[in-house]
């Protein structure tokens, strides 16, 4: 892919046009939230800010994702020239790659690719000065607020939505906050146009997506496969003969049992992911996975709202307790009815997501932790 | 004029401007959304969650009432099963967070998770107990701060911040090891708290309270050798009937007076004479200064002066403005002066060994508590103030005594440090000090009052965070002429944010003022630390006019016309800044840590 | 320990002094010296004007950014599902048996400090552990000792 080549198309094209392309492309965000890209690029452009900022979400997190990893590690470049576009489409001078603690092994290709996309810049005429903010391990600091915030200096504390960073994001400035392969898709877009793009993927779930594959697998890595597969036809390619569940979306997924394979699409309009595929055999222990799940989300949530900083250690402790017969079988129904307020009334996607994982193992796999 | 938005509540349609937040809109038609983090005075935090309500269609968008503004056609539902079911999950997860022995508490039956906890009828047991073993910090003289009681509201975190602009508290660490937090969780009294009490008084449970003398008190009362002498001060007349159900600014000044007489004191006195004693003795502190300033050229003479009154004002400028030390007065506060003059001159004119004399005083503040314990308060031999209680403390002794404070007939203070004026209540005001002040030096220095209807010096009142004023002192009497044509320029701050600001100037040299009044607490004393809770601008408002129609009603008006200062001097001080007056009302003080 | 002051004064020099400069403040003071102290934070908080309490409740949020003793080596061992399935407890207990240190501990000599970590973003070729900010993947008992005695001969 010529970035330089690409970006000067856009150019020609124009500013409006490139993002009526985006938006009939249908591409969502590939971070796991799934906001349609070319709508949040128009929000931005469109609000009137003499300073606007593009930031690139690279503070993968969500256990079992590693897509984002090689994405930097092996196309670097298609990375920064996405930011660089979104930059010259929205009007932003400045933007900033998040990049987690526990990658900053590839600060320096990552400085080598902005290097070598700074010199074309300056060709093109386009100002966009592009630095590296780092983490400091810190799972809630891949929701964007919560980013926001880690940038200007503070503790990763999701905030209040409304307002939403595309109006009041970086230091109260429009800001486009896009996933590592939001970005690259972006770019693939502007190379072979909406209409090619869209013949991979359903209606809902437009284009391919990059998946983390990793557990019980007869291969494991990262690999690309059309958007809208079921769940049958991914076990049936990856895994090792013996499924008993996968778990789609990393810790705060759904975990799916054997019997809902064939009826489990990937994707917008069935279970929506970042892409993290964790497949289970039959030898693993459902509670030891719960277990894990949740003692992560105990230790990672940010602690500022009341359902999700103490829900998760009650969930924790809860199925500890049924598990040890400290507390009888039926008391997993009232953690189901927690991790239901949970679901409703915590502040941000952390809290609200614990109860996925909750749930689908509880109510397929309840046996498990009951005896 | 902003955008009407129309929106449904439970069924009801109505119209509010643009921007409001669900939980106001409801305020307006008198529905009722529990909160639990949100605070008036206060930035919205919405982490509590308790104020969720349904918005639109469907379970899937339950909202923080107090964080989220209304939009064209929302509708609203504020209680549905799933909304109480979250409301009592909340409770009850908090509760396995909580040190729920009630009993033992100190803010019980105030306790807002308390209140919430009994209306929704939670099961503190339901859950699995998180609760961890710890102690309560008790390094500070006047803040108590109990982690076993934090709900992790951060109310606290953010007065600190924004009123306060200290940030002595901040939340530490995440996830299940969340909590409420000093800097590297040093004690109290090892960090740069004010000792302000404000976060006392927002916090919604027992975490945070006032360290509490009540059992010391009741101890001196009941012991036959001891002479307890108290000492009221002027904020705390017009705020403690909110104590007993009286609306705020219902003035109570004679009720609490009999009340303090029927619990035992010895001697009723009043810390508004010691008020009208610190005008004459900072009255002429600065006149002095200004003397020496534009008469003398003496350059090394520190101007502006500034009140040093406000215990919490000295630590914050203790801390972070120490080269501006030299412009504080040297005048002690009216507590202080109060206390050493009981143990000196009360005990000199009642014949009662000092040594026997225990000397309390009700105050609005927590600071209070530090500063009578501040080592150099000892001018008269002895702790000059032994204990400090809260208005909220008398309150519940009242209580204790059994006596029904609403109906009791009022009693007049005891002499010989029981009579007050005007000037002197108004100390409980921001900007009263100043007022006070005026109104002395400029009678002293022109031989007329101040140019202002009824003594009333109104540019000095209310409640903008910093106030400028500045007046024309002409005419002035022969051994004043120094001053002829000087425009006296004045400056009032409350709320150390608001302190903050202002010294910022003063130390950049970008204003030029004579005098300045701060206040540690928002609206003066009237907001201090120690106060009824709740507060807000409204409740803070009722005080501070019940604080100036006090003033109207009193007989002498003027700190100079206080016929028992006036004794004083003649037959114990002598000179205002005399030899007597610097050696027991005059201080010094002490250079801290910035950070 | 050398004193910060002038090493922080250059780094607000490099990054500013405002409020949005804290972080990479505290990650090269973390870098430099292992771990943020009293006095590291207080210095950090004269530069930027803000409280040490602010300093302190920002530093302690983030794992990375020890407000404890650390070792100069910072051994974090990834303890999510899919490590703990290949085996991540044999990882620890090499390291534990080679250093003498059990997760959360740091060696006599303050060179090596062992930690769980949540994960690491190397799940298909699990277990991992980041040695500082190198990513080691694949381990193997074997491997991690030698990993571990290439750093003790540093």
């Amino acid at each position: 892919m010529d970035c330089n080549s690409l970006m000067r198309n856009v150019m020609k094209m124009g500013k409006d046009e490139f993002v009526q392309v985006l938006l009939d492309s249908g591409l969502k965000g590939r971070g796991g939230a799934g906001f349609p890209t070319g709508l949040k690029w128009k929000i931005v452009k469109e609000t009137k800010s003499d300073i606007k900022y593009v930031i690139c979400n690279a503070d993968e997190g969500e256990p079992g994702t590693f897509k984002d990893r090689e994405i930097l590690d092996k196309s670097c470049d298609k990375v920064v020239w996405g930011m660089a576009l979104a930059a010259y489409i929205v009007g932003a001078k400045e933007g900033y790659v998040y990049l987690r603690a526990e990658y900053k092994f590839l600060t320096t290709k990552l400085r080598i690719a902005i290097d070598n996309m700074d010199n074309h810049l300056r060709s093109l005429g386009i100002n966009f000065k592009l630095n590296i903010a780092f983490g400091s391990g810190a799972y809630i600091c891949g929701e964007e607020t919560a980013l926001l915030q880690s940038m200007e200096g503070y503790r990763g504390e999701p905030t209040n939505k409304p307002p939403y960073p595309v109006n009041f994001g970086y230091l109260g400035k429009p800001t486009v906050v896009n996933n590592v392969e939001t970005f690259v898709n972006a770019m693939i877009i502007a190379d072979i146009g909406s209409v090619e793009y869209k013949k991979l993927g359903t209606k809902a779930s437009q284009g391919s997506k990059l998946f983390s594959v990793s557990g019980d697998c007869c291969k494991e890595g990262v690999f690309e496969l059309e958007m809208g597969m079921t769940l049958q036809a991914f076990v049936d390619e990856f895994g090792d003969g013996d499924t008993k569940a996968v778990q789609v979306g990393g810790a705060s997924g759904f975990c799916v049992p054997r019997k809902e394979f064939s009826k489990t699409i990937i994707g917008y309009e069935g279970i929506p992911t970042g892409g993290s595929m964790k497949v289970f055999n039959s030898s693993r222990s459902m509670y030891n996975i719960l277990e894990n799940y949740l003692t992560f989300f105990e230790e990672e949530s940010c602690g500022q709202c009341t359902p999700c900083r103490v829900g998760t250690q009650q969930l924790l402790k809860g199925v500890r307790a049924v598990k040890r017969k400290e507390k009888p079988k039926s008391y997993l129904d009232e953690l189901l009815k927690l991790a239901d307020t949970m679901k409703y009334a915590s502040k941000c996607g952390l809290g609200k997501s614990v109860g996925n994982a909750f749930k689908s193992i509880i109510e397929n796999f309840r046996e498990e932790i009951v005896y | 004029m902003s955008k009407m938005i129309n929106i449904v509540i439970n069924g009801a349609p109505l119209q509010v401007a643009e921007g409001t937040t669900i939980l106001d809109a409801a305020k307006k038609i008198n529905v009722h959304i529990p909160t639990l983090c949100h605070h008036d005075d206060l930035c919205i935090a919405g982490n509590c969650r308790i104020c969720v309500v349904e918005v639109g269609n469907g379970k899937t968008n339950l909202m923080a009432a107090c964080a989220t503004p209304v939009y064209e056609n929302m509708e609203i539902r504020t209680n549905t099963q799933l909304i109480r079911q979250a409301r009592k999950h909340i409770l009850e997860l908090l509760l396995t967070e909580h040190n729920i022995n009630c009993i033992k508490c100190s803010y019980s039956s105030s306790c807002e998770l308390q209140q919430l906890a009994l209306e929704y009828r939670t099961d503190e047991d339901l859950f699995i107990s998180l609760r961890k073993p710890s102690t309560p910090d008790i390094s500070s003289y006047a803040i108590l701060k109990d982690e076993s009681k934090c709900i992790r509201c951060t109310r606290c975190v953010r007065t600190c911040a924004e009123i306060q602009g200290m940030s002595a508290l901040t939340m530490a660490f995440k996830g299940n090891s969340t909590k409420m937090s000093t800097f590297m969780g040093k004690p109290m009294n090892e960090v740069v708290c004010t000792n302000c009490g404000q976060c006392i008084n927002r916090c919604p449970t027992g975490a945070l309270v006032e360290r509490n003398y009540i059992e010391e008190v009741w101890n001196a009362i009941y012991d036959p050798t001891k002479h307890v002498v108290v000492q009221t001060a002027p904020a705390v007349r017009v705020a403690l009937g909110e104590q007993f159900g009286l609306q705020a600014g219902h003035r109570v000044t004679g009720k609490m007076v009999a009340a303090l007489r029927a619990m035992g004191f010895d001697s009723v006195l009043d810390t508004d004479f010691t008020a009208d004693l610190t005008i004459m003795e900072e009255g002429t502190e600065l006149l002095t200064r200004l003397k020496k300033a534009l008469v003398d050229r003496d350059s090394s003479i520190a101007l502006p002066m500034m009140t040093s009154c406000s215990p919490g004002w000295i630590k914050f400028i203790e801390h972070i403005y120490p080269d501006l030390l030299p412009n504080l007065s040297t005048c002690k506060s009216p507590q202080q002066m109060f206390g050493v003059l009981a143990k000196t001159y009360y005990a000199e004119k009642r014949g009662i060994d000092p040594k026997n004399i225990v000397s309390v005083s009700i105050m609005p503040c927590t600071a209070k508590k530090y500063e009578a314990n501040r080592p150099e308060m000892r001018d008269s031999g002895f702790q000059d103030v032994d204990y400090v209680l809260t208005t909220r403390e008398l309150a519940i002794m009242i209580q204790q005594t059994g006596i029904n404070v609403t109906t009791l007939k009022t009693e007049k203070y005891d002499s010989i440090m029981g009579a007050s004026t005007g000037a002197a209540v108004i100390f409980g005001a921001t900007g009263g000090v100043m007022e006070a002040a005026i109104r002395t030096a400029y009678e002293l220095v022109t031989g007329r009052e101040v140019p202002f209807d009824g003594l009333n010096i109104t540019p000095l009142r209310g409640f903008d965070g910093i106030k400028e004023a500045s007046l024309l002192v002409e005419n002035v009497l022969p051994e004043w002429k120094f001053l002829e044509g000087v425009v006296l320029k004045v400056a009032i701050a409350h709320g150390l944010a608001n302190a903050r600001k202002l010294m910022k100037a003063v130390e950049e040299k970008t204003v030029d003022f004579h005098f300045i009044e701060v206040m540690a607490c928002p609206g003066g004393c009237l907001g201090g630390g120690g106060q009824p809770i709740p507060t807000n601008i409204d409740i803070r408002s009722a005080r501070m006019d019940a604080i100036y129609k006090e003033d109207e009603k009193m007989t002498i008006r003027k700190s100079h016309e206080n016929p028992e200062v006036k004794t004083l001097y003649e037959e114990f001080l002598g000179e205002p800044n005399g030899h007597k007056s610097h050696k027991l009302l005059h201080t010094y003080y002490t250079e801290r840590n910035r950070y | 320990m050398s004193n910060s002051e002038e090493f922080i004064s250059q780094l607000a020099d490099k990054y500013g002094r405002k409020r949005e400069s804290l972080m990479p403040i505290l990650q090269e003071v973390v870098d430099q010296y292992y771990y943020l102290n009293d006095e590291r934070m207080l210095n950090i908080a004269k530069e930027l004007d803000i409280s040490t309490a602010d300093v302190y409740g920002t530093a302690s949020f983030y794992s990375f950014l020890n407000t404890t003793p650390h070792g100069k080596y910072s051994i974090k061992i990834c303890k999510t599902i899919i490590c703990d399935m290949k085996h991540k407890e044999d990882i620890v207990d090499a390291v534990t048996e080679l250093l003498g240190i059990k997760p959360g501990e740091t060696t006599h000599d303050e060179k090596f400090s062992l930690d769980y970590i949540n994960c690491l973003g190397w799940c298909h070729k699990g277990p991992a552990m980041l040695i500082n900010d190198e990513c080691y993947a694949e381990l193997t008992p074997q491997k991690v000792k030698d990993i571990l005695l290439s750093y003790i001969k540093k």
